[in-house]
């Protein structure tokens, strides 16, 4: 065991998890999805992890379950690196938001939103970051297409208004 | 926008009393996107009380082109012209990036002579970098002499690179183990010249503004960033060693031979604007540094490789491309069908903004399975409401100036 999991092992104690070995040698723990939120706020409090990297999701379709979410954390005091998985399925794609104990994480959390659909619970402010607003998709999940779908929509609704709002004025 | 939409645009807004005589009716203003001091198309909702910015909301996405859907349409090899497209005033540092990723998943071993260009390349390109922050941030705080200075570098920078991969910008030069082709001899001199004379000409530059009354009183104690909210808002690279944190991957966590190079991290003391500008002039003078050392060894290194031969993942000698059927096939092959093993892996590299990663995930397949890109520049803009809160709209300039982002690289 390397001194990141002894020191991942004492601040876990008590919470199920698992370490796998991943191809990059990172340490990379696996932990159910209720326990996510406790699991970070341990490593954040206990294991001196300062700062989260990026969050994200894996998007396996059509293997079930199909999501897995993808945390790095990063020491300073110990210059090392920690990734978190989790999984979660199609019908319930919901997780705790960790914005309460790195704020940076927001758009991290936003932009997954965006893309996966992951609806991240406790979120101040849950919006789409890249996609416009009133999008209807998510775009990174495996069954949408590259070219999208119905891409001009959007523009045909917008203009759809502006000639009412238009007509209006007039 | 109509009135209610402006109110109801962030849950995170807080209400004002609209009969409030001292609070009145607050002024929402619409920086962007198409500001030039917003260095590309970033919109920033503001709301004003006064002059004193109350509200700001970062929009981004302006600049969306789901380069990561790409990645995983287009297949390994032939996401590298697309990297160059993020952060693109330093296309090479973002190939070398995005490559070392992939080789750390497939475990490529890079010649030692491919390294050292690659390091030679990754600190030509944070010059080029800074050079862009230096010039647009002076442009938009009324210094415009600096501007044509800055690009009068980078355009050196620009012929170097030219003559060494026939394009001045958007450069694909980096491949899976090595780079495409050795620098030859002309190029060499090319880069003695301008590394040579180059602290010189930052001295001018710098002469103009350090010691500039303006400029200082325009970045001296605004958007001042403790050590601390660097670290929980994910702030990297300059900003957070602008705030007096001695942080750098390419000391702490080292690739492509890092360690063996000699060269300083220069950290700033309190963590406002002017810290994060000296910060960034001093990394361009240890950025020359580290480029002269690397121009050294690669005279002492002259005609060997600089691509591993691993006829998996390597792309073979286009020379023998033309010769061989074998060849072809495996040229064939890496461009269309390149697979990388089963597993996952994330590199991350010193860019001139920060910590650029790569988080790379495949199943085996030609497809890519997920590409993510940590972009230290959304990190970045997300640092704009922390530092401009409760300041007035005019320091909004001098903090977006200093954060230092690149919108291909945020939105993706």
């Amino acid at each position: 065991m390397t001194t990141t999991q002894v020191r991942i092992v004492t601040a876990l104690e008590g919470v199920a998890h698992q370490f796998v070995q991943p191809r990059d040698g990172m340490t990379t723990l696996e932990v159910a999805r209720l326990d996510l939120h406790e699991v970070c706020k341990r490593l954040k409090e206990r294991a001196g992890f300062e700062t989260n990297t990026f969050v994200t999701a894996v998007d396996h379709y059509p293997a079930t379950p199909r999501f897995e979410m993808s945390y790095q954390f990063l020491s300073y005091a110990n210059n090392d690196r920690v990734r978190v998985h989790t999984r979660l399925s199609e019908e319930e794609p919901r997780v705790a938001t960790i914005t309460d104990l790195w704020p940076g994480t927001s758009f991290s959390e936003r932009e997954c939103y965006d893309m996966f659909g992951i609806l991240f619970e406790g979120h101040p402010d849950l919006r789409r970051l890249l996609m416009p607003q009133e999008y209807e998709h998510f775009p990174l999940r495996k069954d949408f297409p590259h070219q999208g779908i119905e891409p001009d929509k959007l523009y045909r609704t917008w203009d759809k208004q502006r000639r009412k709002d238009w007509n209006a004025a007039t | 926008m109509s009135k209610t939409q402006v109110y109801e645009y962030s849950r995170t807004m807080p209400a004002v009393d609209q009969d409030d005589p001292v609070q009145g009716e607050p002024m929402m203003v619409n920086m962007g996107p198409q500001h030039p001091a917003t260095h590309g198309v970033l919109r920033l909702v503001v709301r004003l009380d006064g002059e004193t910015m109350d509200f700001i909301d970062p929009d981004v996405g302006f600049l969306h082109r789901g380069k990561e859907k790409t990645c995983e349409t287009l297949g390994w090899h032939r996401f590298f012209p697309h990297t160059d497209r993020l952060d693109y005033v330093q296309p090479l540092l973002n190939n070398i990036a995005y490559a070392l990723a992939c080789e750390k998943l497939a475990g490529i071993a890079v010649p030692e002579r491919g390294q050292v260009i690659r390091v030679l390349l990754m600190e030509i390109s944070r010059i080029a970098a800074h050079l862009i922050y230096i010039g647009t941030t002076s442009i938009d705080l009324g210094a415009v002499t600096n501007f044509f200075y800055a690009f009068e570098q980078r355009e050196l920078i620009y012929s170097i690179l030219d003559a060494y991969t026939g394009h001045r910008m958007n450069n694909t030069y980096v491949r899976f183990g090595g780079v495409y082709a050795d620098v030859e001899e002309n190029v060499e001199v090319m880069l003695e010249k301008f590394l040579d004379d180059f602290p010189e000409k930052l001295q001018v530059l710098e002469r103009l503004l350090t010691g500039n009354r303006i400029w200082y009183g325009r970045n001296r104690d605004v958007g001042v960033l403790s050590k601390e909210d660097a670290m929980a808002w994910s702030l990297t690279g300059p900003n957070l060693r602008g705030s007096g944190f001695d942080w750098d991957l390419r000391k702490q966590q080292p690739y492509c031979g890092y360690e063996t190079y000699e060269f300083d991290v220069p950290v700033g003391t309190i963590g406002d604007c002017f810290d994060r500008y000296l910060v960034r002039m001093e990394e361009m003078r240890q950025s020359c540094r580290i480029a002269k050392q690397a121009l050294d060894r690669l005279k002492k290194t002259r005609g060997a490789e600089v691509l591993a031969e691993d006829r998996r993942y390597v792309l073979p000698p286009k020379a023998e491309v033309h010769r061989s059927m074998e060849e072809l096939i495996f040229q064939f092959k890496v461009v269309t069908d390149l697979r990388l093993p089963k597993g996952e892996a994330y590199h991350a590299v010193e860019s001139s903004k920060g910590e650029l990663g790569f988080y790379v995930c495949s199943d085996g397949t030609s497809n890519p399975l997920r590409c993510h890109i940590r972009a230290p520049g959304l990190m970045n803009v997300q640092g704009i409401p922390l530092l401009g809160k409760g300041r007035l709209l005019s320091d909004m300039v001098a903090i977006i100036g200093s954060l230092d982002f690149v919108m291909g690289e945020v939105d993706r």
